[in-house]
């Protein structure tokens, strides 16, 4: 294979952007005309075309879901109704970073204590009104207060105050400072919908400010959206219509895609992955994003207590292998840091967790134990393949006297009944995109969700002085720190960040795709076009 | 010919009490279950503060008996209350369970005519000429077929259908996703394979029914004489043998029946065909009452009510039992 032609099929199957493609084929001695004609062959096309129907096969969906965002559970509602549909004030772009949605700008007080969102000029909702600030607070309103049954209730807690200054501009107040406060409004869960007269969020009738405005919805079946001309984003969408399936099924899924019944799925079947991608109309994608599966160790209870156990525990395991042979190589191993190497301020603590009964044996000696005997509690609806990566575990620690037993926990469940509940459980997180966001959510003292229990005093006085901290040096050795004492410390076993792969026909064609969430952020339908 | 008209009515009196029971059943054993709607609505997402703020939203927080009380009183009035999933200010727009019933029932009502057209008049032609002509090569291949076809879980026989007639010749779709304003004939294009693979999967049961039914009486002494007589081999079974075999093959007829309506939940998730299936598992894993009791009615009736026409079948071709002395 030439070289050209590696980094052709590299940008197929979206591992190298199209610049880097461009770069890449330059320093190859390839004229611009000639790469790009390439790309439009590859199916990547120089510029988006307009038009067609799009049709994607998600991987969610029930009956019971609901139109109210503060509900949104999975991709089944997220990926149509806030991708599709609606817009946040910000978004996390292709490569990160937070941008603008809504909001043109957004400004905070020297101490980060309040946020100005100024609303860009002259957006509408579907039906025509005018988008102001005051949509904006009853949005936020939506989620917050004493009644709130939103899934973004917790994430909107440091909000003391919201208020509309004029039109145009929204102020909000915080409990404390706040640096990254713009992604925490990026979320999925509060897309801006028009405010009623009483000044609550009129979630119900299905106007939104997004790419795409509804048509039709069979919760659990599919979804129908058609392009809305009035985008605020000049040449998007690119879409004339576009249908969510809800398609659970996975065989069913994959051969929906191979017959041409859809365009493009989210998790198609891992193991006879190699077999699709044979398939020459079809495109598999996977990016590795913030996501990552845990064994997390309620640290308060015995023995896990003991830092030394922890870490021997941390040593004892192979996540190379689990990797491979329960992921399929579709993940990347852990080193006990949650936060994923593509967020801000990432780091890899130092020293690096790998397989070694020695250094586990070490640790265990340390604690004053010559064996150890612990109970793992385990389910697939923690992720799929959790009770195979626990008995691979077992097997790995046998080498250094640790006996591991494996409860396997029932699916049904299992987050009332194991998770929180049980000292060394398995878990997932989806991660955020900043550091601050995943850590207060998991790991600070008092969390709702501190699963592990821990509460490290330097850590917890860090955290807050980082989340106040405009200069960007203090930051970052702040939040180095912050990385190391939860890798050296915490309780917590990141197995591996879990890559998001997905398929799509080569017809659909599509620029850098986004680590954040599946579905390219969740915003395919706004990004992807025809080629 | 009252005394049908008796046993309709007696058997229609305890169907009723057989439902009453059936609701009580649903709804304990639903609380029994882990979890609740509140807290499978919120997933990983839930807190403490939510989920209590949701469930008194929806009156999750009331006891069970007050409940219960409420729904069947209003399903005495013929009214089957909303789904949780729009209760309270959490839908908006309520789901009366009803409206998610009935497009959902008419969905598997239509796979199940189409099934049952195809495979109840095949399954019998083919246990009467696997009786007429039993222990031959035909008898024998049809046999086999079947019973492979049966043995086969249905979700490895909707795969192999796939496979073969949508993916490697495309001649059928692949999905079943029908809604409600797809065409007639292109529904029926939708659903041309998931109807083959229940066929496959019922046929067996029925054909075997039959031809066991016939052979039995082919021994009979009457039978024997009507042979004797010289009547053809094809008119004694259809005339004087089917007649006698009615109430075995309409029992067996009616539980496949059944089946195809209650039973073919793993069909529809293979073919994303939107029956009521589907719903009932979706209600079932969100813990939302008022539709699983909604769709457990539906499947308790439909039992009740097949076993009962079958029980007439098997009464009204059968003078002995017409006529008890």
């Amino acid at each position: 294979m030439t070289e050209l032609q590696y980094w052709t099929n590299q940008i197929k199957e979206g591992r190298i952007s199209r610049r880097e493609f461009m770069g890449r084929a330059a320093a190859l001695g390839v004229t611009t005309a000639l790469a790009t004609t390439m790309l439009s062959q590859a199916g990547i096309g120089a510029e988006p075309k307009k038009g067609g129907s799009a049709k994607f096969g998600l991987a969610h969906g029930a009956t019971t879901d609901t139109m109210d965002p503060g509900n949104y559970l999975d991709t089944g509602t997220s990926v149509p109704f806030w991708g599709a549909m609606s817009n946040s004030l910000t978004e996390v772009d292709a490569k990160g970073n937070i941008v603008g949605d809504l909001a043109e700008t957004m400004e905070p007080s020297s101490d980060t204590k309040q946020w100005v969102f100024s609303l860009r000029k002259g957006l509408t909702f579907h039906n025509g009104k005018d988008v102001t600030a005051n949509d904006v607070v009853a949005s936020f309103r939506h989620h917050m207060g004493k009644d709130s049954k939103s899934a973004a209730k917790s994430l909107l807690e440091s909000v003391s105050d919201i208020k509309a200054d004029g039109k145009e501009r929204a102020v909000f107040t915080l409990a404390g400072p706040n640096a990254d406060f713009p992604y925490l409004v990026s979320d999925y869960h509060i897309p801006i919908m028009p405010a009623k007269e009483d000044g609550t969020a009129d979630w119900d009738s299905k106007v939104r400010t997004g790419a795409f405005v509804f048509e039709s919805w069979e919760p659990g079946i599919r979804a129908k959206l058609k392009r809305n001309p009035n985008y605020h984003k000049s040449g998007m969408p690119h879409f004339d219509d576009v249908e969510f399936l809800s398609i659970t099924d996975v065989v069913a899924r994959n051969n929906a895609l191979i017959s041409g019944e859809v365009h493009w799925i989210g998790r198609p079947d891992l193991k006879t992955l190699s077999l699709l991608k044979r398939n020459p109309e079809v495109a598999i994608t996977e990016v590795t994003g913030y996501g990552h599966y845990v064994f997390a160790m309620n640290v308060t209870t015995p023995p896990f207590n003991n830092v030394d156990v922890r870490t021997a525990l941390k040593w004892a395991i192979n996540r190379e292998d689990i990797a491979k042979k329960v992921f399929l190589g579709h993940a990347a191993p852990g080193n006990d840091n949650p936060i994923a190497p593509t967020v801000k301020y990432a780091i890899d603590p130092q020293p690096k967790y790998v397989y070694d009964p020695e250094k586990a044996k070490f640790h265990l000696k340390k604690a004053g134990l010559s064996t150890l005997k612990v109970d793992l509690s385990a389910a697939d609806a923690a992720f799929n393949g959790c009770v195979d990566a626990a008995v691979l575990y077992r097997e790995h620690a046998k080498a250094a006297g640790i006996e591991i037993n494996v409860v396997r926990e029932p699916n049904d469940g299992y987050w009332d009944n194991a998770w929180l509940k049980k000292p060394w459980c398995a878990g997932y997180w989806n991660g955020r995109p900043t550091i601050d966001w995943m850590v207060t959510t998991v790991y600070a003292k008092g969390a709702a969700w501190n699963e592990t229990h821990w509460d490290n005093a330097r850590f917890n006085e860090l955290l807050v002085a980082a989340r106040g901290e405009t200069d960007d040096k203090k930051r970052v050795s702040m939040y180095a720190e912050i990385q190391q004492l939860i890798h050296d410390d915490g309780g917590v076993i990141v197995l591996v960040f879990y890559n998001y792969v997905e398929a799509a026909t080569k017809k659909l064609a599509h620029g850098d795709i986004a680590p954040n969430y599946p579905a390219d952020g969740l915003k395919i339908a706004e990004r992807w076009w025809f080629a | 010919m009252n005394a049908i008209v008796a046993t309709v009515l007696k058997r229609l009196g305890l169907g009723v009490v057989t439902l009453f029971v059936v609701s009580i059943i649903i709804s304990l054993a639903i609380e029994m279950l882990p979890g609740d709607f509140a807290k499978s609505m919120l997933g990983q997402a839930a807190t403490p503060e939510t989920v209590a703020a949701l469930r008194k939203d929806i009156g999750l927080d009331r006891p069970l008996a007050v409940r219960y009380f409420d729904w069947i009183s209003g399903v005495v009035r013929g009214d089957f209350g909303y789904s949780l999933a729009g209760a309270g200010s959490l839908g908006g727009s309520r789901r009366p369970v009803a409206d998610l019933i009935k497009p959902r029932l008419a969905n598997t009502l239509f796979l199940a005519a189409v099934t049952a057209i195809i495979a109840v008049p095949l399954a019998l032609i083919l246990g009467m000429l696997g009786a007429l002509y039993r222990n031959s090569l035909f008898d024998r291949i049809v046999n086999v077929v079947t019973l492979t076809s049966i043995s086969s879980p249905e979700f490895f026989v909707a795969y192999i259908l796939m496979l073969f007639l949508a993916i490697k010749l495309p001649i059928f779709h692949s999905l079943a996703n029908v809604s409600p304003d797809t065409p007639f004939f292109e529904r029926l294009g939708r659903i041309a394979l998931p109807s083959l693979t229940l066929v496959l999967v019922i046929i067996a049961h029925m054909m075997r029914m039959t031809r066991a039914a016939i052979i039995n009486l082919l021994g009979s002494p009457y039978i024997e004489m009507a042979r004797l007589k010289g009547i053809s081999p094809a008119r004694i079974i259809y005339h004087h043998a089917l007649p006698n075999a009615w109430a075995p093959i309409a029992n067996v007829i009616a539980i496949n029946l059944a089946y195809l309506i209650v039973g073919v939940v793993v069909v529809e998730v293979v073919f994303t065909y939107p029956g009521i299936g589907q719903l009932m598992v979706d209600a079932v894993s969100k813990r939302d009452l008022p539709v699983v009791q909604g769709c457990a009615l539906i499947f308790a009736g439909t039992y009740i009510l097949l076993n009962l026409i079958a029980d007439i079948v098997s009464i009204v071709t059968n003078p002995r039992l017409l006529h008890p002395r």
